[in-house]
């Protein structure tokens, strides 16, 4: 069973006067199966997390270890890591002018699977994931999230967390700009991925609306760069009804 | 991508992320030149590189075509030509009515190459012949110095594909011209496949007759120094100019693309699209779109527009595009000049979707070609672009 284990990490960007350390002690571990709720108040650091394990190079891992089923992860490029099983989520996800979406996919699929995917039975694949995000096929043929709108973005994040079948699923506030319907369609994109029981799920997140969709196992409190809290599903719901001033009073006069 | 755009007559500044785009404040497309156009090398002062349209070569690197130390010798340039039946092939001299009929050399290069050359060849399409296969010439050398003269006349109504390679070594200027009877449609792809220590200096003017439609596809991969003039004049009204251009400009290597659309005839049209890739440390794209619209052209529709694309740090691109009007009742004119950067972001997002880095750059490469293939219209040309395009990058990547 695949398992991420972050212990005691420390990531630092480069400021204007020196590198800032964002994540001051991160531990974490993420099995296959189960499903993790971060949560936290705006520059707690839980974005930093994220781009961290997918290996963005603005961050600089400053001490602890990332592993994936014992296999060092921070030593892996940043295409090692997605072939590895880490998938990404993004918040905002990049335009790439004059790539398609149907050629990215099917690059990318490639790449993780390792081998070309049959053509036809891609094809049907592809066509089945996009209708079950209700997605306009002629979708495929534009360029990679150039003039999405927010909505379309982040279903065609699911869409490639679907095909791509990652063990475990980063998702960087993968609910933020989305209105009701589209939150829907979207958390059903990743419930019917965590149904596999194949995904272990990071679901990074500032609001507690999407667990109303995606019923997190674990939900950790990120405050001030480290897990300043952890519980079951209630601890959402505390943070619902009290919001996360105690969290944030005790990241200052820390 | 940092983006210049403007429609019609207010000229931006262009910015970029690298290399550079520079927009001209304002331009007298005649009075830039250091000379005026002339059949006659004397006509020309040897350029010492400051002038307007020498700035951005390295002359140093024209092996003596632009001074005339340059001397025509060594192996022999060949050409081959293969046209199918119907289609006559002659070699004449300069006193020909047909040469230099499309347009006097604008530079002393182009003059140069109109002086020095013995014979030249003439390919006529007869009016009305619709050709089924394309007239291929094989331009081909190995070593030598050369200057030429191709002129490729199509009758009134003909239609006809030339395909145009240049491959293999040497020294280069040669003009071409191309004249378009009444109704004639021409199609032209050049390709320059040069190897890397090559020079081809070259003026391609059009002639387009009443109702006539000019398409060419300038693709340049090769060469260590290609320096190409494409320029579109208009016979009579109702003449339509689409002007495709790629290049990818490699390490060290000088691709420079100077182009004039002249609108002096009524309800004419112009479109131009030209994109390139740069890789390497001193790649050098030169692009420069000369449109200008006297006052007689009522009724143009025009449009320009380059696409450069840097891959790597140490390319520079110069991205000029001019227009000048001076009438206002025309459909419509604009261009827009882009150069943008294969960046860290799209880097990352491809990446992390296991895509490794130099597969990544290809596929954006890819694509951002592929976009302009797309628009020839022709299968066979498209096909061949791409597959082009992908030993290119094949061959960048080893």
């Amino acid at each position: 069973m695949a398992t991420l284990e972050i212990h005691d990490l420390h990531v630092s960007v480069e400021a204007e006067n020196g590198p800032r350390e964002i994540l001051k002690g991160v531990d974490l571990t993420v099995k296959q199966g189960e499903t993790h709720a971060i949560m936290g108040p705006n520059g707690s650091g839980k974005s930093t997390l994220a781009y961290s394990l997918a290996g963005h190079p603005k961050y600089t891992i400053t001490g602890g270890t990332v592993t994936l089923d014992g296999e060092d992860v921070l030593e892996m490029s940043v295409d090692e890591r997605a072939r590895a099983g880490v998938f990404l989520a993004m918040q905002y996800p990049v335009e790439v002018p004059g790539v398609s979406v149907s050629n990215f996919l099917r690059t990318s699929a490639t790449a993780i699977r390792g081998e070309a995917p049959k053509l036809r039975t891609w094809v049907k694949e592809v066509k089945e994931a996009m209708e079950r995000l209700q997605m306009d096929p002629a979708f495929a043929e534009r360029n990679v999230n150039e003039g999405f709108s927010g909505g379309e973005k982040k279903r065609h994040e699911i869409l490639q967390l679907e095909l791509l079948k990652p063990k475990i699923a980063i998702l960087d506030e993968t609910d933020s700009g989305l209105d009701v319907d589209a939150l829907r369609i979207v958390s059903e994109g990743v419930n019917r991925v965590r149904e596999t029981g194949q995904v272990g799920t990071l679901l990074i997140t500032h609001y507690t609306r999407i667990l109303r969709y995606i019923k997190p196992d674990h939900v950790h409190v990120f405050a001030n760069g480290k897990i300043a809290e952890s519980g079951g599903p209630e601890l959402a719901d505390k943070l619902e009804a009290e919001g996360y001033e105690a969290y944030v009073k005790g990241g200052t006069s820390a | 991508m940092a983006e210049a755009q403007n429609n019609p007559a207010t000229i931006p500044l262009g910015s970029t992320t690298a290399g550079s785009v520079a927009v001209a404040a304002e331009s007298t497309v005649a009075t830039r030149m250091s000379a005026p156009p002339s059949y006659d090398v004397a006509d020309f002062p040897v350029p010492h590189g400051r002038e307007e349209e020498w700035r951005f070569t390295p002359l140093a690197r024209l092996k003596g075509l632009h001074d005339g130390s340059a001397a025509a010798g060594g192996p022999d340039l060949k050409v081959d030509i293969s046209a199918p039946e119907g289609v006559t092939h002659e070699l004449v001299d300069r006193t020909d009515p047909r040469v230099g009929k499309a347009g006097k050399p604008v530079d002393r290069i182009a003059a140069q190459a109109y002086s020095a050359f013995e014979k030249a060849s003439v390919v006529s399409v007869p009016k009305e012949t619709v050709l089924a296969e394309p007239i291929r010439i094989r331009v081909h050398g190995e070593g030598g110095t050369a200057f030429g003269h191709q002129v490729i006349e199509l009758g009134a109504f003909a239609e006809a594909v030339v395909v145009i390679d240049h491959t293999g070594s040497g020294v280069l200027a040669a003009n071409v011209d191309y004249l378009l009877g009444d109704g004639a449609k021409l199609t032209v792809v050049s390709v320059q496949d040069w190897d890397d220590d090559a020079v081809h200096c070259g003026q391609h003017n059009a002639l387009i007759g009443r109702d006539a439609s000019f398409k060419s596809v300038v693709v340049t991969f090769g060469g260590d120094l290609v320096r190409l003039h494409p320029r579109i004049d208009y016979a009579g009204p109702g003449g339509e100019a689409e002007l495709y251009g790629l290049y990818f400009t490699e390490a060290g290597q000088h691709q420079e693309h100077r182009l004039f659309v002249d609108h002096d005839t009524p309800n004419c049209r112009s479109h131009v699209t030209y994109k390139g890739a740069l890789q390497g440390q001193d790649a050098h794209a030169v692009w420069i779109g000369d449109v200008l619209i006297q006052a007689a052209a009522t009724g143009t529709d025009t449009y320009e527009l380059n696409r450069n694309l840097v891959l790597t740090d140490g390319a520079r691109v110069d991205s000029v595009p001019n227009l000048e009007i001076e009438t206002g009742e025309i459909v419509g004119a604009g261009h827009a000049s882009a150069t943008g950067r294969f960046d860290d972001e799209q880097l990352f997002y491809l990446m992390a979707r296991g895509i490794p880095a130099d597969e990544a750059r290809r596929l954006v490469v890819r694509g951002f070609f592929a976009e302009l293939v797309q628009q020839i219209g022709l299968p066979d040309v498209e096909e061949r672009l791409m597959s082009k395009v992908e030993a290119e990058l094949e061959a960048a990547a080893a």
